[in-house]
């Protein structure tokens, strides 16, 4: 038999032996604990007070205005004297933005992410990469200013007859705005592609081009595509641009060249007015607001849908 | 071989397609920067920074702007950034595996998709109105505190899951509580990462302009603000104003003024990127 | 025979995966025991229930009982942080903390009350002693930690468990991500250890198992298959499959 020779140790309070219950109450990690669980549950109470302050308003706004007038009206003259709320317009002018704007965005982000996920050097984009987050991280109003002054000149020197604001100078800004976005969300689907099935198709004797277009995009396509959902959603939900470029004129037409409003210009010039807290004018915002979250809100559900669905391709 | 030779005429075709649109991208960067720079250098004078904004634009400056987005922003880093990395770790290191945590989780990636005018609607609806905060700065930096709070919280997030689990398991067998695993290994390992994020998102919420709209931010200010619960103007919503004025000199201020703005955010990213390189050394040992 | 830890009829389960069946055994106090097997046998998940690191990872329950002086370790009333502090454990892979030498050591007692500097540097020298490390690192007690080399981590590991004074130490292959040298280091030092300490050791090595420890444990597929003194596993094993893994015919 083994004699016991442990030596006794120091530091040890020496009367409890070796006893495993807790020796004292440690209430403070269930405070910390708590604490932190409360600000995790902010971001659910933003959600809810966003809801709720845009239910609560909306029902208010169509205890006035019937939503079948709102919803299918084609005149929008909410801060004239005889209002009418058809929101048509503004939905037709934000729909216009959204797609000259992917017109712009589609084909530049997914040729950038092409190129720099299948073409460039890892120097290149090295250099490349962070650029273009440069030009995601300008704020909107400096693209706003850009679009009015910059922008809408060029135009109106090759249409001379094009309005000082218009739909297509807000468009091309909103559309340089968004390309980051489906350059960097695209690029890393591509990336994720395993290279295995580039090598395979390198073996076979297929050109970039070939393995570009016929193994990297379609096996990143719905990633690719929720990319393109993701950016037309962050165009409908821009301000700025629209606000200084595209003008505060409702107005149902498919002419580029003419001054529309989107819903979010719509909200902004009537926050910006002194408008009386409580009024149908005040509403308005909220009517508005509401069926601007609720687009942006399908889209990012569908992009995220999109992309689960076809998760098991490779 | 006609055939190979068009095909690789084809992938030459394509090459010059995606490398002419990452130029377009990038050229446009360099015609958007010098642009404004043309515009505003002209404009940049210490009076520029000393005056407030005035009728006539060779007297207007940028004081009220500055002082009021310094002001919004100190309220909404304090805010958003406790909260965020709070959640954060609650998601990370406390959360269980289920239905609510994931509904948590899809709720802050949903909410960073939400556009940010929405968010004004939501201040405007609930800290304006509802709290009686007014057109405070109080209710600019809570709306903007909110506005970031789900980029901060998946940034941090992204930081918490680099921290090598050994380390914490190592503290573990310590016989270390959580929070002491927290507090002791994995918070200093994630912090550089966590700030690179935090950095990012305040920088965003610096430049943003609408939901400020929409709690009711002046355009015409002659104050500096004294207390939370004053009015205020910032440098985005001072650029709005003279950009949204006809005369030309107006748009040249505006200029000067995004140079300012723009000078702030981009030593701000330049901060962000550095920290997180550091980082990234001290993680290849 | 003083048995420091009892195991009675412990089933280990990851989810539906049965990963431990029924294991019996006895640790003797102040002995090392090997455990061996190959990979994927069990033996490290056995190792990580007797400290209850596996309640860190989801969807893991067990059955039966592992009693430390005659209390289970999983009773409700055990606190888990008072059990690691008693029961220390080391890592397959060095994992020291980014942090300089001597806060690494002083990391546990500096979490469990300890604020008094000379105390303080008493426990990092007597556990650096203790890990047979401090020659070589006395001079320089506030560099970073990560710069030691790979055989000078693991011992620093060693005393890092060692400041919490435990009581029994628990190693998961300790020498396996180590060159010769640094193995053979490690290994007298448990020989020292082993005076002061309850060791167990798993291992991958059958030659390390029979160098250093004095019971031995063969595990397969989460069975316990044969349990008893070192000496007589590896000289005349009583089962056909230890005598098949140790003569290396699998494993």
């Amino acid at each position: 038999m083994v004699e016991n020779v442990k030596v006794k140790k120091s530091h040890k309070s020496s009367s409890k032996k070796n006893n495993l219950t807790q020796q004292k109450p440690r209430h403070g990690e269930n405070v910390i604990k708590g604490i932190l669980f409360l600000f995790a549950l902010v971001s659910i109470f933003t959600t809810i007070g966003i809801v709720t302050i845009l239910l609560k308003e909306t029902v208010g706004f169509f205890k006035e205005v019937s939503i079948l007038e709102f919803l299918t009206g084609t005149e929008w003259t909410a801060l004239f004297a005889n209002p009418k709320f058809g929101v048509l317009p503004l939905v037709s002018g934000t729909l216009m933005i959204a797609f000259y704007g992917s017109v712009v965005a589609i084909p530049t982000g997914l040729g950038c992410a092409i190129y720099l996920s299948e073409y460039a050097s890892k120097r290149t984009r090295k250099i490349i990469k962070p650029v273009l987050e440069i030009l995601a991280g300008i704020p909107s109003i400096v693209y706003g200013y850009f679009a009015l002054t910059f922008i809408t000149p060029i135009i109106r020197k090759f249409v001379p007859d094009t309005m000082v604001f218009n739909a297509l100078s807000a468009s091309i800004t909103v559309g340089i705005m968004i390309i980051p976005m489906v350059s960097s969300l695209s690029e890393d689907a591509m990336k994720a592609v395993p290279d295995s099935l580039r090598h395979g198709a390198y073996a076979l004797g297929c050109t970039k081009f070939e393995v570009a277009t016929k193994v990297v995009v379609p096996a990143a396509l719905s990633s690719i595509i929720a990319s393109f959902v993701l950016a037309i959603s962050r165009a409908i939900g821009e301000t700025m641009i629209v606000t200084l470029a595209a003008g505060s004129t409702p107005n149902l037409t498919l002419n580029p060249l003419e001054s529309i409003q989107t819903m979010t210009a719509f909200i902004v010039q009537v926050a910006k007015g002194d408008v009386e807290h409580g009024g149908l004018i005040y509403k308005t915002i909220f009517a508005v607001g509401m069926l601007l979250f609720v687009i942006t809100l399908a889209m990012n559900i569908l992009a995220k849908l999109i992309i689960k669905k076809f998760r098991e391709e490779y | 071989m006609s055939n190979l030779k068009l095909r690789k005429l084809k992938n030459k075709i394509f090459h010059g397609l995606v490398l002419s649109s990452t130029l377009f991208a990038l050229i446009v960067l360099i015609v958007l920067l010098s642009d404004i720079v043309m515009d505003g250098y002209k404009w940049l004078s210490i009076d520029f920074f000393k005056n407030f904004t005035s009728r006539f634009p060779e007297r207007a400056g940028i004081k009220a702007g500055l002082f009021g987005s310094l002001w919004i922003i100190v309220i909404t880093a304090s805010v958003s950034f406790p909260v965020g990395v709070g959640a954060a770790l609650y998601l990370e290191e406390y959360a269980p595996k289920n239905w609510f945590t994931n509904i948590i989780q899809i709720n802050i990636s949903n909410l960073a998709g939400v556009p940010s005018i929405v968010f004004g609607i939501l201040g405007l609806g609930v800290f304006v109105n509802t709290f009686g905060f007014g057109r405070s700065i109080l209710s600019g930096g809570l709306t903007l505190a909110l506005l970031i709070l789900p980029i901060i919280i998946v940034s941090a997030q992204e930081a918490l899951r680099s921290v090598p689990k050994d380390l914490k398991h190592g503290a573990y067998a310590l016989g270390c509580t959580k929070w002491q695993v927290i507090t002791g290994v994995v918070l200093p390992y994630a912090i550089p990462g966590i700030l690179t994020g935090t950095i990012i998102s305040i920088a965003r919420a610096l430049g943003e302009t609408a939901p400020l709209i929409m709690v009711g931010a002046v355009t015409f200010a002659a104050f500096t603000p004294e207390s939370i619960f004053d009015s205020f103007t910032t440098l985005p919503m001072q650029i709005y104003s003279w950009t949204s004025r006809p005369q030309a000199d107006f748009h040249n201020l505006a200029a000067a003024a995004i140079i300012v703005l723009l000078a702030v955010l981009l030593t701000a990213n330049a901060l962000a990127v550095l920290l997180r390189d550091k980082y990234q050394d001290r993680i290849k040992g | 025979m003083n048995a420091k830890m009892e195991i009675n009829n412990l089933n280990f389960y990851y989810g539906d995966f049965k990963a431990l069946k029924d294991i019996n055994m006895k640790i003797e106090e102040n002995k090392v025991t090997a455990l061996i097997g190959p990979s994927g046998c069990g033996k490290s998940t056995f190792l990580r229930t007797l400290n209850r690191m596996n309640d860190l990872i989801e969807g893991t329950r067990h059955e039966g009982e592992i009693l430390y002086e005659g209390q289970d370790i999983y009773s409700p009333k055990v606190d888990v942080v008072e059990l690691r502090k008693k029961i220390g454990m080391v890592f397959q892979k060095p994992n020291p903390f980014p942090k300089s030498i001597y806060e690494n050591v002083a990391f546990g007692p500096k979490r469990h009350g300890i604020k008094n500097k000379a105390k303080l540097d008493e426990i990092v020298e007597k556990s650096l002693k203790g890990a047979a490390l401090w020659d070589e690192v006395k001079d320089r007690l506030n560099t970073s930690a990560w710069a030691l080399s790979g055989g000078q981590q693991q011992r620093l590991c060693i005393a890092r468990a060692l400041a919490m004074e435990p009581d029994v130490l628990l190693m998961d292959e300790p020498t396996s991500a180590l060159d010769p040298v640094a193995t053979l280091k490690i290994e007298e030092l448990i020989d020292e250890l082993k005076n002061n300490y309850t060791i167990i050791i798993v291992t991958h090595s059958m030659q390390q198992a029979g160098r250093i420890s004095d019971n031995t444990a063969f595990f397969l597929m989460g069975e316990l298959i044969e349990f008893g003194e070192t000496k007589k596993i590896f000289s005349n094993p009583s089962d056909k499959r230890t005598e098949d893994y140790i003569t290396g015919r699998f494993g």
